[in-house]
């Protein structure tokens, strides 16, 4: 069976760490980070990457564009 | 060579004829006395069939001034036209246009102020066009035509200065000039613009980094850059680009300054005081801003000259300009009528004898 | 499977627009702004008009748009965006000519030129933000602010009898003749993201066909000047805002598509 797996690429010294991509999230992959970044802000992360199923939904509300979004598909 | 042709006009369709032949891509304006026959014109004579210059009347000055800057900024060749409250209306406008570094076209066929005035000929407005009108440091290349034959060969010379120099140029004329009709001999057709600019926002083709027009800087050390690079190019005009008539001053002991339309009945004013004897010469400044500022120190510089007489439709506004640039060398008088009053030669020839006890 | 083993160029399935500087917004944290100012540029580039493209940005948290995007931009006075379109739009027909408004710029010191543009049905793209709130100058009221909503200059709430009605202008717009598309968005999930970029392609396809104006109103969000975090104040938008200005086409290929007489 094949299954569909994602991954994202936070640009976490610019994010500003509004949440908006945690909350987007169908899969609860993203997490807020305990450290903050330049910017003094806590940034978003992969806290569950094997969960992501790169359904593009955090980078399609993140304000900035500062996700970018892989997908492949895995045969089992 | 072809000989020119030669049309009876009234100023403001001399404007409108001349640009439709200066090939302006476009014009936006608001009606308003005593200037209105200028798009009436461009509308009744379809310029847009003619050369395609698109005439559109827009519902303020305020929305036509922006429209100016609009088109400005896409690197084509616009002007709009209005009289003195409907400039005002404008003025929030042109400094954005001198900020942003556009070139554009202005006309004003000036009219008595303050407020909503009269719409009989005045020259209230110089302080508005050469000190500023909108907010900032800006300056505008200012033209001041004294008859409807400059009015026309202003437009074509206008738009080649505003894109020489990126910069907005004002042709400052009055109420008189608009409406009077006199035979001119009208400029040959030119192409519209093909080409434009490479700052021109009007689609970044591939390959070229894009472009993009702001007037605004948040950053001071900046700003203050291009503040000072537009100082710069305001004395570059200053250096190239002043223009004035002498009329009779080789010998001249009084000189009467006196622009626009006021200028040519100064010019009737000075015969009858030569008749009398009085050697008196005209000095007319045609481009306001940059003012001849040296030109009348040099005459101020003559031993012969005794002093200088300004003549303006106004309260006293380019005898501050004359007095700069005399800087106490010689006497200086004002005579002046206002709010859309006009004097005979004679009222002129009296304030010189009285001025200087003639 | 590891995501380093998934992150590779060739399973790369969302990025922000190529036609995006690297500039940092000027927005706040969780602004909708930017996810308009993003979803504009998708679909340019999807249209592949980017060369052909000039973006108007008037005063307000707008007026940075030229630093944000890699095609043309023209920065207009407050409230004077719609007449430096119409400028640029008359002398270049075959350009793809937008506006980037507020409810400031749009519906308080424009609405004159917004009007007149719409009136005269020029063939333009008019986004409008509505946060019911001037954000740039620090949360003063908009003439969008609901009635009892709070602001710096009303700062007990908007009350309506004093300072008149949140003005609800683009069912207005719409009834002019010479506008064409008149819809109303959001920003705050996924799929409202995914729909307003339908209606940004509906609309600049219009322009392409020379069909008159059309106008995109986006309500969004504007955390910082309603004093909320962002997940919030999207809340708060949802239960309020909607009420006064509820999402969905109002205008379509000319024809009123909203009842006008419903209940809000």
């Amino acid at each position: 069976m094949a299954k569909i797996q994602g991954a994202i690429v936070v640009e976490t010294d610019r994010c500003k760490g509004c949440e908006l991509c945690m909350y987007a999230c169908p899969q609860n992959v993203i997490a807020m980070s305990d450290e903050v970044n330049s910017i003094t802000r806590n940034y978003a992360y992969m806290a569950h990457p094997e969960a992501c199923t790169g359904c593009t939904n955090c980078a399609t509300i993140c304000p900035d564009g500062y996700i970018s979004v892989y997908r492949v598909k895995v045969e089992e | 060579m072809e000989e020119k042709e030669v049309k009876l006009m009234k100023g403001n369709e001399a404007i409108a004829e001349a640009a439709i032949r200066a090939g302006a891509d476009a014009y936006y304006g608001y009606p308003i006395t005593p200037q209105t026959e200028v798009m009436e014109y461009l509308m009744e004579t379809d310029a847009y069939a003619r050369t395609g210059m698109v005439v559109l009347q827009a519902e303020s000055e305020v929305s036509a001034i922006n429209m100016v800057y609009g088109a400005a900024a896409t690197g084509h060749r616009v002007m709009t036209s209005s009289s003195s409250p409907g400039i005002s209306l404008m003025s929030e406008g042109i400094s954005y246009i001198a900020g942003a570094e556009l070139p554009c076209l202005l006309i004003n066929v000036s009219r008595g102020g303050p407020g909503l005035g009269t719409i009989q000929p005045s020259q209230a407005d110089y302080f508005q066009t050469v000190k500023g009108g909108g907010h900032g440091d800006y300056k505008l290349l200012t033209l001041a035509p004294k008859s409807v034959q400059e009015m026309a060969d202003f437009i074509a010379l206008g738009f080649d200065l505003a894109f020489k120099y990126r910069n907005p140029v004002m042709i400052l004329s009055d109420g008189a000039l608009g409406q009077m009709m006199e035979k001119i001999a009208l400029p040959e057709q030119r192409p519209r613009l093909s080409e434009y600019p490479d700052w021109a926002t009007n689609g970044t083709p591939e390959g070229m980094e894009r472009r993009y027009v702001t007037s605004l800087n948040l950053h001071p050390a900046q700003h203050e850059l291009v503040n000072q690079r537009l100082q710069a190019k305001y004395r570059q005009m200053q250096a190239e680009e002043v223009r004035y008539e002498l009329i009779q001053c080789e010998d001249a002991e009084y000189i009467i300054v006196a622009f626009g339309i006021i200028a040519r009945i100064a010019q009737k004013s000075i015969e009858m005081a030569r008749a009398k004897g009085h050697k008196v010469g005209l000095f007319r400044p045609i481009s306001l801003f940059p003012f001849p500022t040296k030109e009348i120190e040099a005459l101020a510089n003559e031993k012969r000259v005794k002093g200088f007489l300004s003549v303006e439709l106004n309260a006293g506004q380019m005898v501050e300009d004359v007095r700069l640039a005399v800087e106490g060398r010689k006497p200086i008088g004002f005579f002046g009528r206002l709010g859309g009053m006009v004097p005979m030669p004679e009222e002129i020839e009296n304030a010189l004898y009285r001025q200087f006890g003639l | 499977m590891d995501p380093k083993d998934i992150i590779k160029p060739e399973n790369l399935v969302y990025r922000k627009s190529r036609l995006m500087s690297d500039n940092t917004f000027n927005f706040c944290p969780g602004c909708g702004h930017g996810l308009v100012v993003r979803t504009i540029a998708e679909v340019i580039e999807e249209m592949g008009i980017e060369h052909d493209v000039i973006g108007i940005s008037p005063v307000g948290c707008s007026v940075f748009l030229y630093d944000f995007y890699k095609f043309d931009v023209v920065e207009a006075a407050h409230g004077r965006a719609c007449a430096v379109a119409t400028g640029i739009k008359r002398v270049q027909p075959d350009k793809f000519v937008f506006t980037y408004q507020g409810d400031g710029d749009l519906a308080a010191i424009g609405t004159g030129e917004t009007m007149h543009a719409c009136n005269r049905g020029e063939n333009i793209v008019i986004v409008f933000i509505n946060n019911g709130i001037y954000g740039m100058t620090g949360g003063q009221m908009a003439p969008t602010t609901l009635e009892g909503m709070k602001t710096t200059t009303c700062p007990r709430g908007r009350d309506v009898k004093t300072m008149g009605y949140p003005l609800n202008i683009t069912p207005l717009l719409a009834q002019l003749d010479g506008v064409c598309y008149v819809t109303r968005h959001s920003v705050h999930t996924p799929a409202n993201v995914r729909k307003l970029k339908k209606a940004l392609r509906t609309a600049f396809e219009n322009q392409r066909d020379k069909k008159g104006t059309s106008i995109v109103e986006v309500v969004s969000n504007c955390n910082s000047g309603w004093g909320m975090s962002p997940k919030a104040a999207n809340e708060w938008m949802v239960e309020n805002m909607f009420k006064k200005y509820p999402l969905g086409d109002i205008k379509v290929d000319g024809k009123l598509v909203m009842d006008m007489n419903a209940p809000r």
